[in-house]
């Protein structure tokens, strides 16, 4: 204990348990959206209403598969720390723990989907 | 804290009492959008499934995806997703602490709202 300075000590001690990490996890994610949102727009969109032929053939290609399956991972995880904030906001007791336990399954559920879903047909 | 009167005491301002400005109105946007979004979220990953799985089942996906009331969810969401970019752009702006003054603030907030229909026209018009 002598060793720890008392800025150390007080971390995570606040009044709120917790320090910048939702905010800076939703910062990094985005930033990394505005990158891969306008590629993801302008790929899927433009395979969206195709043959199914012509889907399996795009998704064959790196480029789309890629930015694909980034935008469903970096998008679950900024969808799911967005969906938390909302819930701690508006609701409290045990539901505010069910309902942010059951969107985390379903978050990382489709994000996991979806890039499986991405691998089979670029692989 | 004992004998501090929990009821009856006056609320800070809230919705009902607010008048609506373009601040409100667009932060509130803002989470409503990011949420809804969820919906052409999942449908985009049911696409990709039955993308990968089968031509029956594509059709079936495919389907519902590009029928009349999927065509309207994947169109407001682009809408909702091109809003929800730019007022993430202006959070990421609000948090150098720039622009935060009201006669700042508000151009930037009709920077948001303008600006995304703008986007949705745009890729909307490249995309059909």
């Amino acid at each position: 204990m002598a060793f720890l300075t008392d800025r150390k000590r007080a971390v995570g001690w606040g009044a709120a348990k917790s320090g910048t990490e939702h905010f800076w996890a939703m910062k990094k994610s985005s930033v990394a959206l505005l990158v891969l949102i306008p590629f993801f727009v302008f790929t899927f969109g433009s395979v969206l209403g195709s043959s199914f032929e012509e889907v399996q053939a795009y998704y064959a290609r790196p480029f789309p598969a890629i930015i694909a399956a980034l935008t469903l991972i970096v998008g679950f995880k900024h969808f799911n720390d967005g969906f938390q904030t909302l819930i701690e906001d508006y609701v409290h007791g045990i539901w505010e723990k069910v309902l942010i336990l059951g969107m985390t399954c379903i978050s990382y559920g489709a994000a996991a989907i979806g890039v499986f879903a991405i691998a089979k047909m670029a692989l | 804290m004992a004998d501090v009167n929990r009821g009856n005491r006056p609320l800070s301002p809230h919705l009902q009492v607010y008048r609506p400005q373009l601040n409100s109105v667009t932060s509130i946007l803002t989470r409503i959008t990011g949420n809804a979004l969820i919906v052409a979220a999942l449908m985009i990953v049911w696409w990709l499934l039955a993308a990968s799985t089968g031509e029956d089942y594509f059709a079936v996906a495919n389907g519902f995806v590009t029928s009349w009331f999927g065509d309207l969810v994947m169109f407001l969401s682009l809408w909702a997703l091109w809003y929800h970019t730019l007022a993430g752009i202006r959070h990421l702006i609000w948090d150098e602490a720039k622009m935060l003054e009201l006669e700042k603030a508000e151009p930037l907030g009709w920077a948001v709202v303008i600006g995304s229909v703008v986007l949705t026209v745009f890729s909307v018009v490249v995309l059909w």
